[in-house]
């Protein structure tokens, strides 16, 4: 088959790159420019991500494969940045890892790929793609510290049948000592965690001085008192424990959380960990990556966040949304966060959580407030 | 080392076609990318091995250093020689764009010291090379530099009006002008005697980057009386990191890179004899040569050109009307491939095992819409459609048999890949500020 391997300039990327053109197909290398820095006028000709380019293009020498680099800064600023910066602002905490996916490594990426006569694209992520019998499965790694399915969950059923993961059978660890037995220099680069377009992690000070500063108090719920103060209510998200400004302690000493924003006075509320508890979701933007639910309860396990352990649960169709009701409640649920649902290891789909509920009993800190 | 070399044998060496690396898929590759860079000539090769068994400094005071400062200053002499210039304008380089950097920063600051003017004007077509265009911008930037775009008609030709206005209106203010002797990606060749002979009865310093006339049309320096003149190596069969400022020994220029006093103290580092004795081998080659090699690329020009419009019939051919050497490179074609994006279909060619260009290579490899389309009043989206092929020594029919036999393919898929591509995002593009 003809195969755009998507370079990033990372091990995994280079060894699943290797594996293909070990299967015989015909492979090309294919880097994604996708942020553009500022240093050099935002113009994308100086990318950040020259290091990763460069990483990416010895790759594609070292295993004999022609090269490029696709550029879609344009797709990236509208798609991913732009969504990051609306979502934060309207309060909700968006991933935008899971945005980029969806939007331009498994849609722009593969309209292209596919127009331009290749059968599919293969990247390094960590999941198990098998044929069933209602079409191709996306199942978590064998490898659980590096599972990437939650992320992949926004691909949807038929995109499925023009991917390749070749490396969600292997081991993080056996995937090194191979790119190292291979002879490819990514073997020891260090694995990334920020955000591509936030490379020094700060990520309430890149929203600030994109959004600009409007601070608000602190408070509270417990006492109603003024506790603090805050930059934006976009800096601060749902269960938030670090990073907030806090002059008073709790009166019962233990750690409080962010529970509650109120954007109409620009409030942030800070409360008890219980009080974060949620046993019922529901998400819009559905994406089925199997056969949709039906309007029936099924039992699934779900995961809202990508590094996170799943929850038994049951979820249902409702309208255009999925209803998940969850059997162990999660602590620290914020809206725009993706719920991700599984049968065993095998992905459903997956959800933008728009409306959380919180355990029975446990008021709402606003509704508190107000009463 | 000789400069008598036999032409004809120039041409039918069997040099390999591709270019090192892991990358290089199939065997056959049709080179068609010579505006990029042409292949090394044998001569140039075996020159630059000789000279490199001289061991000595060209700045050492020795037997040893006088020996390799013997092959130097042979070389600005042929090279002189060639260009009908005098040997101390010859002020050898890394190549253009440290020539063109030269020029343009070295003149303007003198002529700006002599003008007394803060902000002299220096004034650059709008279709230059990235290297005079960047330090032009920079000048303006970081110097308060006046900075005068010089526009061009629809086949990228400047308005040599705006020229003569600019003369006669603002030549005591007037530090610099810069016009390419001919332009790298659609060639337009420009009227750059009539702008040197302006320029020069009033008074004003001109630069000419004649990196890619060289070899292609007559560059006779005796006619046109520029105050500079950029050439490379590496663009008419010489070695990479050889390029020279042809710069009239009594025009004031300020150092852009200071240390050891070399090339009449305005360009210091250490002589490179080899490099000097390859790009002498190959300038008058590329003089010699060039009547004959124009005729033969303007067929293969030609043929093109047809070829392009019996398999894509929609397809338009950017730049000045074929066939006339006087208004375009012999070697150039540029077309544009409506609803097709040029990087893809230059991926798509690549796989077909032609080597072409979009126009406009940058650091990153990403592609940018070419500034000269934009300037030559072409819309974005066909700006960015865009191919050029460019021929030379090596080039042959098969090559353009090559070209139109791919074709046809990589256009209707590039279409259906351009077609799926968001326009949206493209459009909010065209908004941006671009040069």
């Amino acid at each position: 088959m003809r195969i755009i391997a998507a370079l990033s300039g990372g091990v995994d990327s280079s060894v699943a790159a290797a594996r293909m053109v070990d299967q015989g197909h015909e492979v090309v290398g294919v880097h994604l420019a996708l942020a553009r820095s500022e240093s050099t006028g935002g113009k994308s000709r100086g990318c950040c991500t020259l290091d990763d380019a460069r990483d990416a293009r010895r790759v594609a020498d070292a295993l004999g494969i022609p090269f490029y680099i696709w550029d879609f800064s344009a797709e990236f600023a509208e798609e991913v940045m732009n969504d990051f910066l609306a979502e934060y602002q309207a309060n909700r905490t968006p991933n935008p890892c899971v945005r980029c996916n969806e939007h331009i490594k498994f849609r722009a990426v593969l309209d292209r790929a596919l127009a331009l006569g290749f059968d599919a694209v293969a990247t390094g992520h960590y999941a198990v793609l098998t044929s069933g019998a209602d079409g191709p499965e996306l199942h978590r790694a064998a490898d659980a510290d590096k599972d990437q399915s939650y992320v992949l969950a926004v691909i949807e059923q038929e995109l499925l049948r023009h991917c390749f993961f070749p490396l969600g059978a292997s081991l993080k660890s056996d995937v090194r000592a191979e790119a190292e037995a291979r002879g490819l220099r990514t073997a020891s680069k260090p694995d990334s965690h920020d955000i591509c377009f936030i490379p020094d992690g700060d990520t309430a000070g890149f929203l600030t001085k994109a959004l600009g500063e409007k601070p608000g108090p602190v408070v509270d719920v417990s006492t109603g008192r003024d506790v603090g103060g805050h930059q934006g209510t976009f800096t601060v998200t749902i269960g938030q424990r670090r990073g907030l400004d806090l002059r008073i302690p709790g009166e019962d000493g233990r750690p409080r959380y962010v529970v509650d924003i109120d954007d109409s006075t620009d409030t942030v509320y800070v409360g008890s960990a219980e009080m974060l508890d949620v046993d019922g979701l529901v998400a819009d933007h559905v994406i089925w990556a199997a056969p949709a639910l039906t309007a029936e309860w099924s039992d699934v396990s779900a995961q809202v966040r990508a590094h996170h352990h799943p929850v038994p649960a049951q979820a249902r169709i409702l309208d255009d949304t999925i209803d998940v009701f969850l059997l162990e409640p999660v602590r620290g649920l914020a809206t725009g966060q993706t719920v991700v649902l599984y049968s065993d290891s095998r992905v459903l789909g997956s959800g933008r959580i728009c409306q959380t509920r919180t355990v029975s009993g446990v008021k709402r800190p606003r509704e508190a407030q107000r009463a | 080392m000789s400069n008598d070399s036999d032409v004809d044998s120039a041409r039918d060496v069997n040099l390999p076609r591709a270019s090192a690396g892991g990358a290089v898929h199939g065997s056959a590759r049709h080179f068609v990318d010579h505006a990029a860079t042409t292949p090394l000539l044998p001569q140039a090769r075996e020159a630059w091995l000789d000279a490199s068994a001289v061991a000595g400094n060209p700045s050492s005071l020795h037997a040893s250093g006088r020996a390799a400062r013997s092959i130097v200053e042979q070389a600005r002499e042929s090279i002189a020689d060639d260009l009908r210039t005098r040997p101390s304008a010859v002020v050898f380089t890394s190549g253009g764009t440290e020539s063109d950097n030269l020029a343009v920063k070295g003149l303007w600051w003198a002529r700006r010291a002599r003008l007394g003017v803060a902000d002299a004007i220096v004034a650059a077509s709008a279709i230059e090379h990235h290297a005079v265009l960047d330090p032009v911008e920079w000048l303006g930037k970081h110097e308060g530099a006046d900075v005068r775009w010089i526009p061009v008609d629809a086949s990228g030709r400047v308005e040599v009006d705006f020229i003569d206005h600019l003369l006669s209106s603002a030549a005591e203010r007037t530090a610099l002008l810069s016009v390419m002797w001919a332009n790298n990606e659609v060639g337009t060749g420009q009227p750059v005697r009539e702008i040197a002979a302006a320029c020069r009865s009033a008074g004003v310093p001109f630069h000419t980057d004649a990196v890619q006339a060289l070899g292609q049309i007559p560059v006779d320096l005796s006619e046109v009386g520029a105050t500079a003149v950029t050439i490379s190596g590496h663009k008419v069969g010489g070695p990479f990191g050889i390029g020279a400022l042809v710069v009239d020994p009594y025009e004031n220029l300020v150092a852009v890179s200071h240390g050891g006093g070399q090339e009449r103290d305005i360009r210091s580092g250490t002589f490179d004899a080899p490099a000097a004795a390859a790009f002498a081998v190959a300038v008058p080659l590329a003089v010699e040569e060039q009547a004959a090699r124009a005729a033969r690329l303007q067929s293969l020009q030609i043929q093109l050109v047809d070829g392009i419009a019996s398999v894509v019939p929609d397809a338009i051919i950017n730049g000045p009307v074929v066939g006339d050497p006087a208004t375009r490179l012999p070697g150039n074609v540029h077309a544009s491939f409506a609803g097709a994006e040029g990087d893809a279909l230059l991926m798509l060619l690549d796989a077909a095992g032609v080597d072409c260009s979009t126009g406009s290579a940058c650091t990153a490899g990403v592609p940018e819409p070419s500034h000269v389309l934009l300037a030559m009043g072409v819309n974005e989206r066909t700006a960015r459609a865009s191919l050029r092929f460019s021929f030379g020594r090596t080039s042959t029919d098969e090559d353009v048999a090559a070209i139109t036999r791919a074709l046809p393919g990589a256009v209707e898929r590039a279409r259906r890949a351009g077609s799926v591509s968001t326009d949206r995002y493209r459009a909010a593009r065209e908004n941006e500020v671009d040069r």
